[in-house]
């Protein structure tokens, strides 16, 4: 990052804004390449190849790992360390903190996968990591902590702008819950195998705690605080309604916390606190929607950019899918819709929909925005952002519908009875029944991975011009010096 | 007194905000998770459960290592087709020697709960280096290593200790011994004795043979071992239909 532009270079620390879009972008591609590898093999079991490390329980959480924490995490960590310096009019506090969390996180993700098809895993879902790693990432994430809220501390401004409350809940709970599931024995100080704290209907509520919550804070609360900033500024508007973030964002975090325990349903767990998570994941519809009206109507006057923007676009189709999503969550966590829908593909084709659909779609649209300011150019091809917004759209609603017709199918074979109240079909009859539905998820995968490789392949060459835009600058600069 | 309450108080002061967020993200877990190691009810009270053997566990090791909770749950809900398809549902005194739990959240495969003596071990053996020998339409992967890899026995026993430290009553002592011949009675007691954990784990493989091949002891014989074990602690023909009602 040798070419710095004149654009607040001594006022902002950017270079690190800059090193984690890039890896945004590189786990992007990554991430979602090991998603299609495990959708691909879960149609075409051959692709296994034998082989301990690339089967599909040790490759799956290299997946969740590498998008969730890869691309959203290094996503958020750049948009975060913008948005706060941008509201703020102040530089990051420290450079070499800032510099410690991105070596730090890009080294918890690889280490993390390498573990995984090692065969270290601490079997908790979006938790697999193993303890020294968890360590690595309390280290790293107290860090964070420090620098963003010290950086707010030295704002120009009285006010807080809105979307750091949301990076700020974020980080806090996001410590929380880190800190809480992970808490386990290792057998020895050398070795990477640990035992959790808790067991059985402790260990599952405090895994699920942790589990809704990674959704809840990591991949709802933090990216609500990117789209408060980003949305308003692609719009060029002001946030809709001021008075509706504040009660949104009470109500979202005091809420989301109850209710982890609706993946729980029907279990051991007592049925008093999955009734109560159902209850809490009703409600929860009103402050999740909150967020959705607050960020589309931020729009209204402005809905011709829907036509003009690919970058809007990307924008509220996010925000459409976050609606959506946050209504099938609920209505997943009703007890009778939950007794059909629970350890099918509706549960996975559900995810899908928040995490391609809203997380990846308003990150997609705010690296568009902020990568081109970063490096002080124009996008290099609107073109290809277009291809990119068709490809990823078509892929989600492939992945999703694939997941609902599979996921119900599911559930409806497992229940079926027939006349003489025998069960109708054996458990493999519903494995066979899969197959067109894993191969069409894996398809759609592919469109949403093709998507965000002709985004990294725009954003390398934006970079790139970006760049010679600079060195051509500085030169006619020079060659006017020497002139004069 | 009038305290006129604005929010900006608290939009301008991060301490503030960051005091504030705190609570309100602490309370929901403050009051689902704490209670549950409270109540009595939470785990019935129920005969026969007791702690892996050493080689038991150690299946479970490799079971957790091989991310088999991302296809397989433990964990059968009270319904009608699950009581079928699988057995009795299942009860949290079922998993509580589980560190971590592996009730699962995906059906790819079939509810492992109770797989314990459904199948034979020859079965489990062809059917995980060759899944599709079986079961034709499966999507399972081959497991082959498992037969070839010998199990790592050397670190068995800290393996219980580290187990041990969480609550599980492995025992070190004579009065943890005595207390366990109590609690699970003279044959299961010594199973859970630190001290012979190795000799245990090696008697209880070639005496299973679990694998087919008694040269040594594989990965496979622990990984079968546990999923033989799988949901056959309680004997549900001693207890009314309705008997664990109470405690959901």
């Amino acid at each position: 990052m040798a070419v710095t532009s004149y654009s607040g270079a001594e006022q902002y620390n950017f270079d690190i804004v800059k090193k984690f879009s890039v890896m945004a972008l590189v786990w992007a591609v990554v991430g979602m390449f090991a998603g299609v590898y495990i959708a691909s093999e879960l149609a075409w079991p051959l692709l296994n190849f034998d082989s301990p490390y690339f089967s599909f329980g040790r490759f799956r959480p290299v997946h969740t790992s590498a998008v969730i924490f890869g691309f959203g995490g290094s996503a958020l960590f750049a948009t975060s360390y913008y948005v706060v310096q941008r509201t703020c009019q102040t530089r990051l506090i420290s450079d070499g903190m800032a510099s410690f969390t991105f070596w730090g996180w890009q080294t918890v993700i690889v280490l993390a996968a390498l573990s995984y098809v090692m065969g270290y895993s601490q079997g908790r879902e979006y938790a697999e990591m193993e303890w020294p790693i968890d360590i690595l990432v309390e280290v790293v994430w107290v860090t964070y902590l420090i620098l963003f809220v010290g950086t707010i501390m030295r704002r120009k401004q009285p006010h807080i702008y809105v979307a750091n409350w949301f990076y700020l809940a974020f980080i806090l709970a996001t410590a929380l819950l880190h800190t809480f599931n992970n808490l386990a024995m290792p057998i020895d100080l050398f070795s990477m195998k640990s035992y959790s704290l808790f067991a059985g209907t402790q260990d599952a509520m405090t895994q699920w705690w942790y589990g809704h919550n990674a959704v809840g804070f990591f991949l709802t609360a933090a990216f609500l605080g990117m789209m408060y900033y980003f949305v308003p500024k692609q719009a060029g508007r002001p946030i809709y309604s001021y008075r509706l973030s504040i009660v949104h964002f009470w109500a979202l975090g005091f809420m989301y916390m109850w209710v982890g325990a609706h993946h729980l349903h029907w279990t051991a767990l007592p049925d008093w606190t999955s009734s109560l998570a159902a209850a809490f994941s009703i409600l929860l519809l009103m402050p999740s929607w909150g967020g959705m009206i607050n960020g589309i109507m931020t729009l209204s006057g402005a809905w011709d950019k829907l036509r003009t923007d690919p970058v809007m676009r990307f924008m509220i189709v996010a925000l459409s899918f976050y609606g959506m999503s946050t209504f099938e969550g609920p209505m997943m966590s009703l007890k009778e819709v939950n007794a059909l829908s629970h350890y099918t593909d509706w549960t996975v084709g559900h995810v899908h929909s928040g995490a391609l659909g809203w997380v990846a779609m308003i990150s997609f649209g705010s690296l568009y925005h902020m990568m081109p300011k970063l490096w002080d150019t124009k996008i290099y091809s609107r073109k290809l952002v277009e291809w990119h917004f068709w490809l990823a759209t078509i892929g989600i609603v492939l992945y999703i519908v694939a997941m609902w017709i599979s996921g119900i199918t599911q559930g409806l074979m497992w229940r079926a009875f027939d006349e003489f109240g025998n069960l109708q079909y054996s458990f493999v009859e519903s494995v066979a029944a899969m197959m067109p539905f894993y191969a069409m998820r894996a398809i759609g995968g592919m469109f949403f991975l093709s998507g965000a490789v002709l985004m990294a392949t725009n954003m390398f060459m934006t970079i790139r011009q970006g760049k010679r835009e600079g060195a051509a600058l500085e030169a006619k600069l020079a060659a006017k010096m020497a002139h004069a | 007194m009038n305290i006129n309450f604005k929010h900006e108080w608290i939009e301008t002061n991060i301490g503030l905000m960051a005091v504030l967020t705190m609570l309100a993200i602490s309370v929901g877990g403050l009051v689902e998770i704490a209670p549950l190691f409270f109540i009595d009810k939470t785990i019935e009270k129920v005969e026969g459960v007791r702690p892996y053997t050493p080689l038991e566990q150690r299946g479970r090791d490799i079971f957790q290592r091989e991310g088999c909770y991302t296809c397989h749950s433990q964990m059968i809900r009270p319904f009608r087709d699950e009581k079928l398809r699988y057995g009795h549902y299942s009860l949290a005194a079922e998993s509580q020697y589980d560190h971590p739990f592996q009730w699962g959240s995906k059906r790819t495969g079939p509810d492992l709960a109770r797989v314990g003596g459904k199948y034979s071990n020859e079965w489990h053996v062809q059917h995980m280096v060759a899944p599709r020998s079986m079961v034709p339409e499966s999507v399972m992967p081959n497991y082959p290593w498992l037969l070839s890899t010998p199990l790592d026995i050397s670190d068995t026993a800290s393996r219980m200790k580290a187990l041990r430290k969480v609550g599980v009553p492995y025992s070190l002592t004579q009065a943890e011994y005595d207390a366990n011949v109590a609690k699970f009675g003279e044959t299961v007691a010594p199973q859970l004795h630190i001290p012979d954990a190795q000799k245990n784990l090696v008697e209880q493989a070639n005496f299973g043979n679990y694998d087919g091949d008694r040269s040594g002891i594989s990965e496979m014989d622990a990984l079968v071992a546990y999923l033989q074990v799988l949901g056959t602690m309680v004997d549900f023909s001693k207890y009314a239909d309705d008997a664990f009602v109470d405690n959901r």
